[in-house]
C-alpha cells in the first residue's frame, strides 16, 4: 500500500492538517441537519480525505464498505433514449460519482441519478439519518446546463438527499449552485504542516529522518501534500538511511520541461522550434495535461528573464492558455506560445546587444 | 415519501413565505397579485430579476393561494431546468396539460378560478426553439391556462413571449428589509447576531436573501449560536481584507517577482479568482491615488480576465496577467509591449 493511502486519516479526529475545518465539520454533522456542501481548493490539499472522513463520521464504519459499480442509465429524452454509462462508488449511505465523465450528457446524469436517489429513501432501522449523500467530483467541469439543472434539484430533494460537491476552483461553479451550498475552502497545507506530516509518517514507519530533510521535500512539493508524501516514499526507496543532502528526485516531466526551456534560451530559430515541438508531443503523449506543461514552462522561463520581459511573457502565457481551452488541439497553442516567446526574446537580444 | 423532519430542512425552505403578502420588498407584484386573488383574474406573467429576490417564492405562493393544497396537484404544472424542457416536452406535455379544460369549483375557501397555471422556472435556460413552440400554445389555450415565466435575464426570453406577458421586475432587496428578515429568523432559531455581523451579512450577500440565509445557516451550524462577522466571512467565500491588501501592495511595489509570489499564494490558499477580481475591482475603484486613466487600464484587464475565466482558462495565469497589468498601470509603464508585435 502506498503511504499516501496508508496514512490517509480515516476519521475527522485524526486529521493532521485542517484541524479547525475538521472540527467544524464534526460539529456540523453531530446536529441533525446538514446543508449541501461545496469543497474547493487546489489539488493535494485534502478535500477528498475530509469528505471521506466526514462520511464516516455521519454513517459510521459502514461508509467504508464501498463497492465499485459500472452503472447504466437509460434516459428518456423525447424521441430517443440515451444510454449513459458511469462508474460509481457506493456504500449503503452514499454514492460517489464523477458526472463530468459523461461528457456532454452530464445533464442527464445529474437529473436522473439525483431523482433516482431521492425516490429511494434509505430505510435505516436505527433511523438516525433520514438522508443519503451524493458526492459529485469535479463539478467545475460540469457543463452549464448540468449546473443549471442542479439548482432546483438541490432544493426540491433536499429532504432526502444531501450533495457534497468537490472541485478545484469555485469560479467555474455557477453562482446559483454556490449560493445553495455551504462553501468550504480547503487551502493547500503550508510547508511547515507538510513537514510535520512527513515527520509523523517517518515516526510511524520507524525511519531516521535527518533534520531539514522533511523541509526540503516540503519546499519542492508546491504545497501539495500528496506530492510530498509520494516523493518522500520515492526517496525512501532510492536510498535509506537518508543522508542530509540527499537529492530529492524531481518529477521526470518537470526536468523535461526545464530542458525544453533551456534549449529555447540557447537558440531561437524555426529549426529549434521543430525540435521543441517533438518534445512537447512527447509530454502530451505521456498524458501531462497541456495547461500544466504551459504553466511549468512559464515558470522555467520566468526564472531566467529580465523583469521587463516578464510582464510580456506572462501576458502571452495567459493568452495562449485561454486559446488552448477554447481550441481543440493543444499542440498548436503550446507551439504558438514557444514561437511567440522566441520572437520576443530574439527581438530583445537584438535590441540590447545589436 | 415519508414525512420530513422539520429540522432537516434548509432554512431557505423553512422560511419561504407561504403567502403572497409576505413577500418582502416587491410591492408592485404583491399589489397586482393580491388583486388577482380577489378577482381571480390573472394575465400571463413574466418575473425577472437577480437570484434570491423571491421570484419562485411568489409564483408558488400565488398558485397555492389560488388552488389550495387539494387542487394544487391537478391545476399547477411546475417545470424547471432540472426537468427536460426540450421542444418535445413543449409539444406534448405542456400542450396536453394546457389543453384540458377545468371548471371553477370553489373548494374549501380557495378561489379556484377556472384555469390552470404552468410555472416555467428558470425559463432563460430554455432553448429558443422551445420558446417559439410555446407562442401559439399560449394563445390557443389562454382561456384555460396561465403561464408564469421566471428568469434571471429577460434578454434571453424571446420577444414574442415577453410581449404576451405582464412583466414584473424583482428588485434586489434593500439592506433594511434584509436585516428585518434576518433578525426574524435569528429570533426564531435562537441565534445571537450583533449589529456588525448583520451589516457584514447584508453587504456580502448583495441583495440576495437566499444567499444571506444560507450563509447564516452555515455559520450557525459551524460556529454555534453566537455568530461574529468573521465567521460569516469564512463561510461565505469572501476573500479577507488582508489577503486583498497583500496582493494589492505587492502590485504597488512594482516588482514582478513579489507579485508572482503573492499570486501563487492566493491560488494555493484556494481563493476563487473570480471573487478576487470583483473584490480587487472595488479596491482599485476606491483607491484615491490612482488616476482615472490608470483605473481604466486596470478595469479593462479585469473584464478580459473575467471573460477568459468564464471560458475556463487557468486561474493562476489569468491572475498573474491581471497583476502584471496592475503593476504596469501603477508604475506608468507602457501597456503595449515593445518586442512582440
Amino acid at each position: 500500500m502506498l503511504w499516501v493511502d496508508k496514512y490517509r486519516p480515516k476519521t475527522l479526529d485524526k486529521v493532521l492538517v485542517h484541524q479547525d475545518i475538521a472540527q467544524n465539520l464534526k460539529k456540523l454533522v453531530t446536529e441533525q441537519d446538514c446543508p449541501h456542501l461545496l469543497f474547493y481548493g487546489p489539488s493535494g490539499s485534502g478535500k477528498k480525505t475530509l469528505i471521506m472522513a466526514l462520511l464516516r463520521q455521519m454513517f459510521g464504519p459502514s461508509a467504508d464498505k464501498v463497492k465499485v459499480e459500472n452503472k447504466n442509465w437509460k434516459v428518456d429524452a423525447g424521441t430517443r433514449t440515451i444510454d449513459v454509462e458511469l462508474t460509481t462508488l457506493s456504500s449503503t449511505h452514499h454514492v460517489e460519482l464523477n458526472p463530468s465523465d459523461a461528457g456532454f450528457q452530464d445533464r442527464y446524469v445529474v437529473q436522473e441519478i439525483i431523482k433516482e436517489m431521492a425516490k429511494n429513501r434509505p430505510i435505516d432501522t436505527k433511523g438516525k439519518k433520514g438522508f443519503k449523500v451524493l458526492v459529485l467530483n469535479e463539478v467545475d467541469k460540469l457543463s452549464r446546463e448540468a449546473q443549471h439543472s442542479l439548482r432546483r434539484t438541490m432544493e426540491k430533494y433536499s429532504a432526502s438527499c444531501r450533495l457534497i460537491l468537490c472541485c478545484n476552483s469555485s469560479s467555474k461553479v455557477t453562482e446559483a449552485v454556490r449560493s445553495r451550498c455551504l462553501n468550504m475552502r480547503i487551502n493547500a497545507p503550508r510547508e511547515e504542516e507538510i513537514a510535520n506530516v512527513l515527520e509523523f509518517i517517518s515516526k510511524k514507519e520507524g525511519l531516521q529522518l535527518p533534520s531539514g530533510f522533511a523541509d526540503r521535500i516540503a519546499q519542492q512539493s508546491n504545497r501539495s501534500l500528496r506530492r510530498a508524501i509520494l516523493s518522500f516514499e520515492t526517496c525512501r526507496v532510492q536510498q535509506y538511511p537518508f543522508t542530509v543532502n540527499q537529492a530529492i528526485p524531481p518529477m521526470d516531466w518537470e526536468e523535461y520541461v526545464s530542458e525544453i526551456a533551456s534549449s529555447i534560451f540557447k537558440e531561437q530559430s524555426p529549426k529549434r522550434l521543430f525540435e521543441v515541438r517533438g518534445k512537447l508531443y512527447e509530454l502530451l503523449i505521456n498524458c501531462i495535461p497541456p495547461e500544466i506543461i504551459l504553466k511549468r514552462l512559464l515558470y522555467e522561463l520566468l526564472k531566467k528573464l529580465d523583469s521587463e520581459l516578464k510582464h510580456e511573457i506572462s501576458h502571452w502565457a495567459a493568452y495562449y492558455e485561454h486559446r488552448l481551452r477554447l481550441g481543440q488541439k493543444a499542440i498548436f497553442h503550446l507551439e504558438a506560445f514557444v514561437a511567440k516567446f522566441m520572437s520576443i526574446y530574439k527581438g530583445f537580444l537584438i535590441e540590447t546587444f545589436g | 415519501m415519508a414525512p420530513v423532519l422539520q429540522s432537516s430542512q434548509p432554512w431557505v425552505e423553512k422560511y419561504r413565505p407561504k403567502q403572497v403578502k409576505d413577500v418582502a420588498h416587491q410591492d408592485e407584484v404583491v399589489r397586482v397579485l393580491t388583486n388577482t386573488l380577489e378577482t381571480t383574474n390573472c394575465p400571463h406573467m413574466l418575473f425577472y430579476g437577480p437570484p434570491g429576490t423571491g421570484k419562485t417564492t411568489t409564483a408558488l405562493a400565488i398558485a397555492h393561494q389560488l388552488f389550495g393544497p387539494e387542487l394544487y396537484k391537478s391545476r399547477v404544472l411546475e417545470l424547471n431546468a432540472s426537468d427536460d424542457r426540450g421542444i418535445n416536452v413543449v409539444r406534448t406535455k405542456i400542450k396536453n396539460f394546457a389543453a384540458v379544460a377545468v371548471g371553477s369549483a370553489r373548494q374549501g375557501g380557495y378561489p379556484c378560478p377556472p384555469y390552470k397555471i404552468i410555472i416555467l422556472d428558470e425559463a432563460d435556460s430554455m432553448t429558443e426553439d422551445a420558446q417559439n413552440a410555446l407562442r401559439r400554445t399560449m394563445e390557443t389555450y389562454s382561456k384555460v391556462t396561465r403561464f408564469f415565466f421566471i428568469c434571471n435575464y429577460i434578454s434571453r426570453i424571446i420577444e414574442p413571449l415577453a410581449s404576451r406577458c405582464a412583466k414584473f421586475r424583482f428588485k434586489p432587496l434593500t439592506e433594511e428589509i434584509m436585516s428585518n428578515r434576518i433578525l426574524y429568523i435569528c429570533k426564531e432559531e435562537g441565534l445571537n447576531l450583533d449589529s456588525e455581523a448583520l451589516s457584514t451579512l447584508s453587504s456580502i450577500s448583495q441583495g440576495d436573501l437566499r444567499r444571506a440565509i444560507t450563509y447564516l445557516q452555515g455559520a450557525a451550524r459551524l460556529f454555534g449560536s453566537s455568530i461574529s462577522s468573521k465567521d460569516l466571512i469564512s463561510v461565505s467565500g469572501v476573500i479577507p481584507e488582508e489577503v486583498m491588501q497583500a496582493l494589492f501592495s505587492a502590485c504597488r511595489s512594482g516588482n514582478f517577482d513579489v507579485a508572482d509570489k503573492e499570486v501563487k499564494n492566493v491560488i494555493a490558499e484556494g481563493y476563487p479568482v473570480s471573487q478576487m477580481l470583483s473584490q480587487l475591482y472595488d479596491v482599485v475603484v476606491e483607491s484615491e491615488d490612482l488616476s482615472d486613466v490608470q483605473k481604466a487600464k486596470i478595469c479593462k484587464k479585469f473584464a478580459e480576465a473575467d471573460k477568459c475565466l468564464v471560458d475556463g482558462a487557468d486561474e493562476y495565469l489569468q491572475l498573474l496577467d491581471v497583476a502584471s497589468n496592475i503593476i504596469r498601470a501603477i508604475s506608468n509603464m507602457p501597456q503595449e509591449f515593445s518586442f512582440g508585435s
